[in-house]
Formats: structure tokens, C-alpha cells, sequence
């Protein structure tokens, strides 16, 4: 029994998954009848050009919006709304202003009733996780972008999700904060162990940190593509086999 | 010869720190005395000026009196004359009515910036009231409660009541559905979404709105204490321009800008206090 459940912690199972917007009068379909498996501890990034739909899949599976059609699975249950199992890190920090670092990041914690000290040596232990320890009780706005996104990363870890799901978290960020945010981010996806799915339109970052890379096709027509990234870790940015693979999903997007 | 000088001065800078530190207390001070300078270098020339312009022929004293003999009636006026009693009068007044307001106004406010159908509802309405100067309503107050105490109270009330009303609304709109949207996120239902997110943000603009009827408070109690009245500062302005006692209009005159002053910066300390998160406050 522990076993079993053990074996399906954050393993997400979606269905003929669809979903259309309506844009002046004309209908314009996001998903079209998408099935995927995510398997426990994965690292799933999910690319695309801008309208393919990475983003509506991610706020589905996070529950912030409602599939047409379609089921989404976590761990054997549908999804119907938010859920104590996943958290969310958005592109922007959405970090609450009037609060410091370290009551910002058990915010999470406050809500579901842990008791304030607790909480905070929780909370203190991933502010030093993602690096802050000294500025626990600083407030947001004397934080750089990576810094409060690092905030942001705390809080969402606090809670213990099974499954953490990005949304162009390092989209922000200049070029050298990024690439020091994709190794930490991949340092804590190890640690944690967490079920991580990640939007991007990075490629590097893409073969930098997904397991499995999930490309969105515009035209929805074309079957989605799932390219395994078979590479070592630490993946090594300059590696000929990194290169090809880089070239290959360049090619995905027609620009090679 | 040069060198040992230059020498001799590091050495002194080393052990005995005692020159640079008059040269910093010097310095503060220097630049102290230009902070306030700034400050209040226009405000203290307008006093001089005032003081000194009768003697000094460009003003009438007869009508302005100096500012000495002003501040000598203000003085008087709280230690033994009328203004002690008026100025208790006109801070009850104020103060009920901006109580109530603010009593009213808040919980209204967050209530309808959180209901978007209620606000639409009742928007058209508020706007015409404020639209329409309290001050024109008042005979209709009067007609209503009386010409005693109530009518007074109730108009400074319903002037002081929009503005608080209405930043309340906005301040409460104005939160970032992003943030709404993280703490849904962590589970949040919709009381600790309230209680955590949606009223700290509005708290900058409801401070806004608190100065705002504040100064809107003050304005009207001084015309409602004009219009019917036999105490209060309001009524002392006029009062002593019938009787001539000028020392004392102008004296009442201070006394109530005094008293914005005062109530401006109670509100902005407290604001100060309850917004360090703010940069901007």
C-alpha cells in the first residue's frame, strides 16, 4: 500500500486534454485532445512559439483554469481546482509587499495552520537553501529579480509540493542571473526530489534541466513532440551532444 | 620640510581623531542649519514679514495686526478667553463626524471594491452625491434635524464620508489579482485572501482617503460653524470680525490651520508606522 503510493507521488496522467479561447469572434484552439504521462520525479519542460498553449497547460494543471474537454490526473485523482500537492512559481515573483522575506515565505505555511515558529524555522531553512540567508527580514522591494524570484522558489517549496510547476520562472531575469538560477534550480529539483514541470521559450534552459522536453506545436494540426534528453548531469552547456540536441529543437521550430 | 607636514597632519588625523571630528560636527551642523533653511527658510520670512510689514509701512496694522500680538491673543484666547471652550466645541464636532465617516466609509468601501455588481449598482448614485456640495445640502440637513448640534455634525459627516468612501473602493480594486491569485494558489479561501492580501494593499490608498476627509472634515465644520453657530472656531472667525477684535479672527484663523496641520501629520505618522513595507509613504 505505502509502497504503491510511494511509487505514484506526483505522477500526473492527462486525457484528450483541450481547450479553445474565443479571440474577436474567432475561435482559436490551445490544446487540441493532448495525452501525456509525467512520470514521478520527472523534470518536464514544456517549449513552444508564443499562442502554442504552454502556459494554458500549466495554469490547467495547476487548476487556475478549466480544461473544455479532457481529464487531468495527479496520483490517481482528478484535479478539480488548486491542490495542497502542487505549487506554482510564476514568471513574476508575486511576492506580497508589506511583508519581509522570511513572513513572506511561510505564507504558504501560515495558511495551512502551522503554527508560527514552526513555520519559520521551515521557512528559514529554504531561505538558506536558495541562498538568503541574509535577508530574511528584508522586504521585497530591496530585492533584486533573481533574488525575490529566489524568494518566490522558497515559499512555493515550503509546502512540500509533490508536483512544482513553473511558469517561465527565469523569463525575467538578465542572462547571468539565469544561468546561475538553472543551476540552482536544478540542484533543488535533485534535492527535493519534487515532480517539476517547467514552461519555458529557453531552449538551453529547456535541455539544461528537463528529463523529457515537450514542444507544442502552433499549428494544432501537428501532433505535439516528446524529445528525451539523454544527456549526463551536470549537463555541460558546450558538449557536442548538448549542441545537437539544441540544433535538433531548433529545427522543431524551423529555424535551422 | 613639506613632507613632515603632510606627515604630522596624517599623524594627527590617526591617533587624535579629535580635528576630523569637529571638521564632521561642523559639517552636520553646516548642513543642519541649510536642511532647516530649506525647510523653513520661506515660512520664517513670511513670519518676519508679517510681524515687521506694519511697522515697517507696507502693511495696515489696523486690519492685520503683527504677528506677535496674534499669537499673544491665540495664547490668551486658550488660557482665558473664548477659543478654549470653541476649540473643544469644534473638535467634538469634527472628530464625531469624522469618526463616523470613517466608521462608515471603510467597511463600506471594502465591501463594495470587493462586490463589483454592488459597486455597480450604487457608483452612479455616490458619484452624484459627491457631486453635490454639501455645503448646498446643509439647509436641507437643517430642515431635516434641527439647527442644533446634529444638523452640524451630520453635514461635516456626509462631506468627509466620500472621499474616504470612495479611495476605500479604489484602494481595494487596486490590488494586483496576481497576488489574489498566488495566495488561491496556496489555498487560501476567500476570508484569508481578504484578511492577508486584499487589505493590506488597499491600506496605502485608505490612508489617502483618511487625509482627505480629514482636510474635508475641517473645511466643512468651519463653514458649517460660519453658516449657524454660536461656539466653535469657525464661529469665532466671524464673531471676532463683527466685534472688531481682529488679534483674535487672525488668532482663530492660526488656531485652524494649526489643527490640519496636526491632524495631517497624526494621520501621516500613523501611516508611516502601519506602511515601513512603503517606500513611497
Amino acid at each position: 500500500m505505502s509502497a504503491t503510493q510511494a511509487a505514484l507521488r506526483g505522477e500526473v496522467s492527462i486525457r484528450r486534454l483541450s481547450k479553445a479561447f474565443t479571440l474577436n469572434d474567432r475561435r482559436l484552439d490551445v490544446l487540441r485532445g493532448l495525452n501525456l504521462d509525467i512520470r514521478s520525479g520527472e523534470c518536464l519542460v514544456i517549449v513552444g512559439a508564443s499562442g502554442s498553449g504552454k502556459t494554458t497547460l500549466l495554469r490547467i494543471l495547476a487548476g487556475l483554469e478549466q480544461a473544455d474537454a479532457g481529464e487531468v490526473d495527479i496520483d490517481g485523482r482528478p484535479v478539480a481546482g488548486v491542490g495542497a500537492e502542487r505549487a506554482v512559481i510564476f514568471q513574476e515573483p508575486r511576492l506580497l509587499p508589506w511583508l519581509t522575506v522570511l513572513e513572506n515565505v511561510t505564507f504558504g505555511l501560515d495558511i495551512r495552520g502551522w503554527s508560527k515558529a514552526r513555520a519559520r524555522a521551515e521557512a528559514r531553512h529554504y531561505i538558506e537553501l536558495v541562498g538568503l540567508g541574509d535577508f530574511a527580514d528584508a522586504y521585497p522591494r530591496q530585492l533584486s529579480g533573481g533574488m525575490a524570484q529566489r524568494v518566490g522558489i522558497a515559499r512555493a517549496l515550503t509546502v512540500k509540493p509533490e508536483i512544482l510547476l513553473l511558469d517561465e520562472p527565469l523569463g525575467a531575469l538578465d542572462a547571468m542571473t539565469k544561468i546561475a538560477m538553472q543551476q540552482e534550480l536544478s540542484r533543488i529539483w535533485r534535492e527535493e526530489k519534487v515532480t517539476m514541470i517547467l514552461v519555458t521559450h529557453d531552449l538551453e534552459e529547456a535541455i539544461y534541466l528537463a528529463d523529457r522536453v515537450l514542444v507544442l506545436p502552433k499549428i494544432k494540426s501537428q501532433p505535439p513532440r516528446l524529445i528525451d534528453v539523454n544527456l549526463p548531469r551536470p549537463r555541460e552547456r558546450s558538449s557536442a551532444d548538448f549542441v545537437a540536441l539544441r540544433e535538433e529543437l531548433l529545427a522543431e521550430f524551423g529555424l535551422h | 620640510m613639506t613632507i613632515q607636514d603632510v606627515n604630522s597632519s596624517l599623524a594627527l588625523g590617526a591617533d587624535g581623531a579629535r580635528p576630523a571630528n569637529t571638521g564632521a560636527f561642523g559639517r552636520k551642523a553646516l548642513q543642519l542649519v541649510g536642511d532647516l533653511a530649506t525647510r523653513f527658510g520661506v515660512l520664517i520670512a513670511f513670519a518676519l514679514l508679517w510681524e515687521y510689514g506694519g511697522r515697517l509701512g507696507f502693511l495696515n496694522s489696523a486690519v492685520i495686526p503683527p504677528l506677535s500680538n496674534v499669537i499673544a491673543a491665540l495664547r490668551d484666547g486658550l488660557v482665558s478667553g473664548p477659543l478654549k471652550e470653541d476649540l473643544g466645541i469644534s473638535l467634538t464636532r469634527a472628530g464625531v463626524a469624522f469618526g463616523a465617516a470613517t466608521a462608515l466609509g471603510i467597511p463600506l468601501g471594502l465591501v463594495m471594491g470587493q462586490l463589483p455588481t454592488a459597486e455597480k449598482l450604487i457608483d452612479p448614485l455616490l458619484q452624484l452625491f459627491r457631486q453635490t456640495s454639501a455645503l448646498a445640502l446643509y439647509p436641507v440637513f437643517i430642515l431635516l434635524l434641527g439647527l442644533g448640534e446634529t444638523s452640524k455634525v451630520f453635514v461635516i459627516f456626509w462631506a468627509s464620508l466620500f472621499p474616504i468612501l470612495l479611495a476605500t473602493i479604489g484602494g481595494v480594486k487596486e490590488v494586483d489579482g496576481k497576488l489574489i491569485e498566488m495566495a488561491r494558489v496556496y489555498g487560501a479561501r476567500r476570508l484569508t485572501i481578504f484578511r492577508r492580501v486584499v487589505l493590506p494593499g488597499a491600506v496605502p490608498q485608505i490612508f489617502v482617503g483618511l487625509r482627505l476627509s480629514a482636510t474635508t472634515a475641517l473645511l466643512m465644520l468651519i463653514a458649517a460653524e460660519m453658516i449657524g453657530a454660536n461656539h466653535g472656531v469657525g464661529f469665532q472667525v466671524m464673531n471676532a470680525q463683527y466685534n472688531f477684535q481682529l488679534p483674535l479672527m487672525f488668532a482663530s484663523i492660526v488656531l485652524l490651520a494649526l489643527l490640519g496641520l496636526a491632524t495631517n501629520y497624526a494621520i501621516l505618522g500613523l501611516q508611516r508606522r502601519l506602511c515601513r513595507w512603503n517606500a513611497a509613504a
